[in-house]
């Protein structure tokens, strides 16, 4: 399956050599397409719904009575209203984070284990975290997001998120903004969305987590973030930091309207 | 009595809460760095004092995406260009050769890359140059012609040459990174992408 990608890839490559630019935006759009037929991120899907209905831990239990906000258990439209302010834990949290709390506090499971390996290696090394995502995220596909600043604690995180979007440090002074300020801007032929719009927030938001052909696994927003500040040359992001989860509640919230699609397939 | 001490409290209660208005901009920016702070770690090369903000970082963030107004601008744009530092020799052209290989080479200053380098200037991932390669990027303007067009004066390859080495002296908040004064790029690898433009045999000119 890989191979074959990576082949048509390879092949695409070529005919851009080939052809003007018009072509290659052209070529790249039917080459996405084509990805479309099938996506592997079905398996992530599959593995994440046994995970989540397997009793684990050293209390023996699944997460069937994890509460997403939407009440224990409910899993079916959850992501859409993500990140939310949780009173039980008098902190706002996005998907990751609420599994995390979920996995400690019902399962047993320690924190620091439960957050070890957020991100798997696209080989041998399978993240519980990203499975879990692609399941519950796929139980959302087709709803539209409804995400609320309505507590105190939400619309600070909404508007903490808002200045870190504009937040320019690091050797290089880049900020998100740098590649995500402006329409109809790619980089080498990557295209960017433009996340200071309404429009280009909701199509990239509702189409993450996405599987990455290029990397074979199943992406979550949690390491779309921790990827971009790499490439800003920032330190490492923290898995489920408050600045994760702040991004997340600013760009989620002005997602709201559009029906979410994930987890999607991406280059 | 009972009943009204009630009301007056109820009413002294919405009043607090009336009273927690909206924290100002400036708190907020406040927690942001502060948020920052906590929430990442030292990796790599990549220390956690990248996270401090010099000036024109501070001032390009409060910005938020748009053109500064006219007194910040002309303020960050006169520090920055006092930083510049050209070339002891009066040479400001290397080999475009090189430059090349620079304006294509990504690497550099990431925690995933290898802190010994090399380090590269990544041109094409934001504008066009030599009109062979055909992926770059549009977050800048296109540099196809940049000599030819401008003309090949020692004028022009000075601002070539300063542009890159502090892109803030000559456009406040810039998306360009100031590749000489952040030590991105050595003195040696400036004067050969200031080479790349305004050398008249580079590709960029043909």
């Amino acid at each position: 399956m890989r191979l074959a990608c990576f082949a048509a890839a390879a092949c695409a490559a070529f005919a851009f050599a080939a052809s003007a630019q018009n072509s290659t935006t052209e070529g790249i759009a039917k080459y996405r397409e084509a990805l479309q037929e099938g996506n592997p991120a079905e398996l992530w899907e599959a593995r994440g719904e046994g995970l989540w209905k397997a009793p684990r831990g050293p209390n023996k239990v699944s997460l069937e009575r994890c509460d997403l906000g939407l009440g224990a258990g409910v899993v079916k439209g959850a992501y859409a209203q993500l990140p939310k302010y949780f009173a039980d834990a008098d902190r706002v949290m996005d998907l990751e984070t609420r599994l995390v709390w979920c996995m400690v506090k019902l399962q047993g499971i320690s924190e620091a284990d439960a957050k070890k390996n957020p991100f798997g290696n696209g080989n041998d090394k399978k993240s519980d975290i990203e499975a879990l995502v692609a399941y519950v995220t796929s139980e959302s596909r087709g709803v539209k997001m409804n995400v609320s600043v309505a507590h105190p604690k939400e619309m600070q995180m909404y508007r903490v998120g808002e200045k870190i979007f504009y937040f320019r440090g690091g050797p290089h002074d880049f900020g998100c903004v740098t590649c995500h300020g402006a329409d109809n801007q790619r980089i080498r032929l990557q295209d960017l969305p433009n996340l200071t719009k309404i429009e280009g927030t909701q199509k990239a938001y509702t189409t993450w987590p996405a599987y990455r052909v290029s990397q074979g696994e199943l992406r979550t927003f949690q390491w779309r973030l921790n990827d971009c500040f790499r490439q800003q040359r920032f330190p490492e992001l923290e898995f489920g930091s408050d600045a994760s989860i702040a991004l997340t509640m600013f760009l989620a919230k002005n997602a709201n309207g559009a029906a979410f699609d994930g987890p999607a397939i991406k280059r | 009595m009972i009943a009204r001490i009630l009301l007056f409290s109820a009413l002294f209660a919405a009043v607090l809460v009336g009273c927690a208005i909206a924290p100002s901009d400036e708190r907020i920016s406040a927690d942001a760095s502060a948020m920052i702070k906590n929430s990442f770690k030292a990796r790599g090369q990549a220390g956690l004092d990248r996270l401090d903000q010099d000036d024109t970082q501070r001032l390009c963030s409060q910005a938020a995406g748009k053109t500064p107004p006219r007194d910040v601008a002309e303020r960050i744009e006169k520090q920055n260009l006092a930083t510049i530092k050209y070339p002891a020799d009066g040479k400001l052209l290397g080999d475009w050769k090189n430059g090349e290989k620079i304006a294509q080479d990504g690497r550099g200053k990431q925690y995933s890359d290898d802190p010994k380098g090399p380090v590269g200037g990544n041109c094409y991932a934001c504008h066009q140059l030599a009109p062979q390669e055909l992926a770059y990027g549009t977050i800048g303007p296109s540099l196809y012609r940049f000599g030819k067009l401008r003309g090949y004066t020692v004028e022009t390859q000075r601002y070539a040459y300063g542009k890159i080495f502090n892109s803030e002296a000559f456009a406040a908040c810039s998306t360009m990174p100031r590749f000489g004064h952040n030590g991105i790029l050595s003195e040696q690898q400036i004067k050969d992408v200031t080479a790349l433009l305004m050398d008249p045999a580079s590709p960029v000119n043909q």
